[in-house]
């Protein structure tokens, strides 16, 4: 058995059903290695795609995502998709193929620094120089990368390590890291204390993030809020935590959030901060929004609380195991009253929109589509105006809302969306994009179609980059500079170049009738909708 | 702006000293000194970190540190209760005419001649930061050639806050 094998053996260990990526020579042992193993390998166009589609199946599985490409130029593609998985703690352990570990640091042909490069980017990361760690390394990396504050593991595997004999191979049963020991229990204390403030809260609020489908706390929190009668609120990564029409929830907060969300949390008297970052998109001034309320802050990563604004009550765990442990405490709330007034300034405060007739509205198409889709469908949001619409008509009812929330990266949605329907082919998974993002990710369609992905595209087509046209519009008054996408590429076109499905809403009228035929092909399809090039999201 | 004297117990794996300078670096933390050697342990480095700002700032540090995989424990050296060392070699120009009167300075503030040339000699300091300076401040007025400073270390007093390895 040579190290390669003993990374597939590790791999099936932990269950690993997917690998996507892209070989070169330096990671051609394990390729090799990877062909007498029931894993499945996806071959991307290129390797940022790797690590958004590990993301999307983590995502929807809550499982690690796999991905392994060659080194460097290989690896260095990698970065980016890696530092989108960190942004928004998603589980991943990255392979990258090394050069011959006799040759490291020489400066050879398709040689990067990878660890060095990631750095900042990741949990943690290995470079192997040792055949016999390659099982306890791999323990240890799916271990870090799922536990604690989630996130990408990258290991560095020079060629020769992974074609010297192993010695011995076993994967051990546990693990014992000297310096790695995450707290998962909340303190009793400290949420004895946070009982008493909801108890003499008038105006309590929950603003919950990504730390709660991270941990798989969605029931513990909504049997809390039900039970409480409390209200929330979400961060971007929070969206789908709690169903969009569940009669607690009070819509996105945040710069580009809903202004009655914005409205509750100012307007709250006892915050309580879930798997949230208080980072600068969702709470623009911490200090101003904080200065009159109790802030209960609750992360699984000690150095969040704190960071960006100081709370009165801090609790390290996971929100899982703290829901868990709230949930057997008895309280009395008075809320009626508070869930009243949010529910007044939900109807006053709702943004009407003007559409533009000779287009298609994207509230209008948005929640239209939301309403035809499955009831536990994926819907994958990229990045632009189409991000912003998304997040404020996509309604979630039992289904995932995922999208590249800290990093903002464009060109998420259609690998992401494609990792997730790989990972549950059962799920209706649709990801929307803009046509910048889309051109972004377009090469992922060849793959979509070898795989025989049936994943739904939506492009909302304006010919321009749409979130900084916007912002050139309100900052530069309209002085476009680099933001003209200039009508191309002809979808039509492409999707017939991928011999895919193809469906064009030009304005609302063909709203309805498109999206029934989108969401009743088999295979792939491209959907393009026509919005106006001066749409705002503001 | 605060001044801590931060001490960590790592682990002793290749590349542990870069992930903590890199975070000090990327997160903009201002690091002033950081040293780093075995314990009795070598399992473990202990690594001691002086390094200035504001008090959330400061509190960032210590949270942010303890977070690295590798580290296992973060202390914070207080003054008072913990005890402090620098170490300096200082090779000053001295020869027949002035090196009694050096050696002099030496003998006051209990450094040793570690080495003795025609025209030189090198001499070891060891103390906190306040007697090197002012230990270097009194040699001005003879030429220093060279001089090297490794950055501070401590330990905390007492059997109290011990962290004991497993």
């Amino acid at each position: 058995m040579n190290g390669a094998d003993a990374i597939i053996k590790c791999l099936e260990e932990e269950n690993v059903k997917y690998v996507f990526g892209y070989p070169g020579v330096a990671i051609c042992p394990f390729y090799n290695s990877i062909l007498s193993s029931d894993i499945k390998t996806v071959l991307v166009r290129t390797e940022q795609s790797a690590a958004h589609a590990a993301s999307g199946l983590a995502r929807t599985t809550g499982e690690v995502g796999v991905c392994a490409v060659t080194s460097g130029p290989g690896a260095t593609n990698l970065i980016t998709g890696i530092a989108t998985a960190f942004a928004d703690s998603i589980p991943l352990v990255c392979i990258t193929g090394q050069v011959n570990s006799s040759l490291l640091g020489s400066d050879v042909f398709q040689e990067a620094d990878i660890t060095g490069a990631v750095e900042s980017f990741v949990k943690y990361s290995y470079l192997v120089r040792n055949v016999n760690d390659i099982p306890r390394i791999m323990k240890e990396a799916f271990h870090i990368a799922s536990t604690g504050r989630k996130g990408p593991v990258l290991i560095d595997i020079p060629i020769d390590v992974q074609n010297a004999t192993i010695k011995n191979y076993k994967y051990p049963d546990s693990l014992s890291m000297r310096t790695y020991k995450p707290t998962v229990k909340g303190n009793y204390g400290q949420l004895k204390k946070l009982v008493n403030a909801l108890e003499k809260a008038k105006k309590p609020i929950i603003c919950v993030g990504g730390g709660i489908s991270l941990s798989g706390a969605n029931d513990e929190l909504l049997k809390f809020i039900e039970k409480n009668n409390i209200p929330v609120v979400s961060t971007m990564m929070g969206i789908g935590a709690v169903a969009t029409k569940h009669p607690l929830y009070f819509g996105m907060v945040g710069n580009n959030g809903k202004p009655y969300a914005n409205k509750a949390m100012n307007e709250s008297d006892t915050l309580v901060m879930v798997g949230a970052r208080v980072a600068d998109r969702a709470i623009n001034s911490p200090d101003i929004v904080m200065s009159n309320k109790v802030l209960i802050h609750i992360d699984v990563d000690p150095a969040e609380i704190g960071k960006n604004c100081g709370p009165t009550i801090p609790i390290v765990g996971d929100a899982k195991a703290i829901f868990e442990d709230l949930n057997k405490e008895e309280f009395k709330t008075d809320t009626e009253g508070w869930i009243k007034e949010l529910n007044q300034y939900k109807t006053e405060l709702e943004i009407k929109r003007n559409p533009d007739k000779n287009f298609t509205d994207p509230e209008y198409f948005i929640k239209t589509i939301s309403d035809k889709m499955d009831e536990n469908a994926i819907y994958v949001a990229d990045v632009g105006q189409n991000q912003i619409w998304s997040c404020s008509f996509h309604e979630v009812k039992k289904g995932k809302f995922l999208t590249s929330g800290g990093m903002g990266t464009m060109g998420y949605s259609i690998p992401a969306a494609m990792g997730a329907n790989l990972a549950d082919s059962k799920r209706q998974v649709i990801a929307v994009c803009g046509d910048g993002s889309f051109q972004m990710s377009m090469c992922e369609l060849a793959t979509i179609k070898q795989e025989n992905v049936p994943v739904k595209i939506v492009v909302l087509k304006n010919n321009f980059l749409g979130m900084v046209r916007e912002y050139q519009h309100y900052t530069y008054k309209d002085n476009y500079s680099v933001v003209n996408l200039n009508d191309y590429p002809n979808l039509c076109a492409i999707a017939k170049a991928y011999d895919m499905e193809y469906v064009k809403i030009a304005n609302n009228d063909d709203v309805l009738s498109g999206i029934d035929k989108l969401l009743k092909t088999d295979g792939p399809c491209i959907c393009e909708v026509l919005v106006n090039p001066l749409d705002l999201v503001k | 702006m605060q001044r801590k004297v931060f001490q960590l117990l790592a682990d002793n794996t290749s590349g542990v000293l870069s992930r903590i300078s890199g975070l000090f670096s990327r997160r903009g933390y201002n690091i002033e000194s950081i040293t780093a050697g075995l314990t009795a342990d070598p399992k473990y480095s202990r690594i001691t970190i002086v390094a200035s700002g504001d008090a959330d700032v400061l509190e960032q540090i210590e949270k942010q540190v303890a977070k690295l995989v590798d580290v296992k424990d973060v202390k914070i050296l207080e003054p008072g209760k913990s005890v402090y060392r620098e170490l300096a070699l200082i090779k000053v120009k001295a020869e027949a005419a002035n090196r009694q009167a050096v050696i002099a300075i030496a003998d006051i503030f209990r450094a040793n001649i570690i080495d003795v040339g025609p025209k030189t000699l090198i001499i070891e300091l060891i103390g906190d930061q306040d007697k090197i300076d002012a230990f270097i401040a009194l040699l001005d007025g003879y030429e220093i050639l060279e001089l090297a400073r490794t950055a501070m270390t401590g330990l905390g007093r007492g059997i109290e806050n011990v962290t004991y390895l497993p």
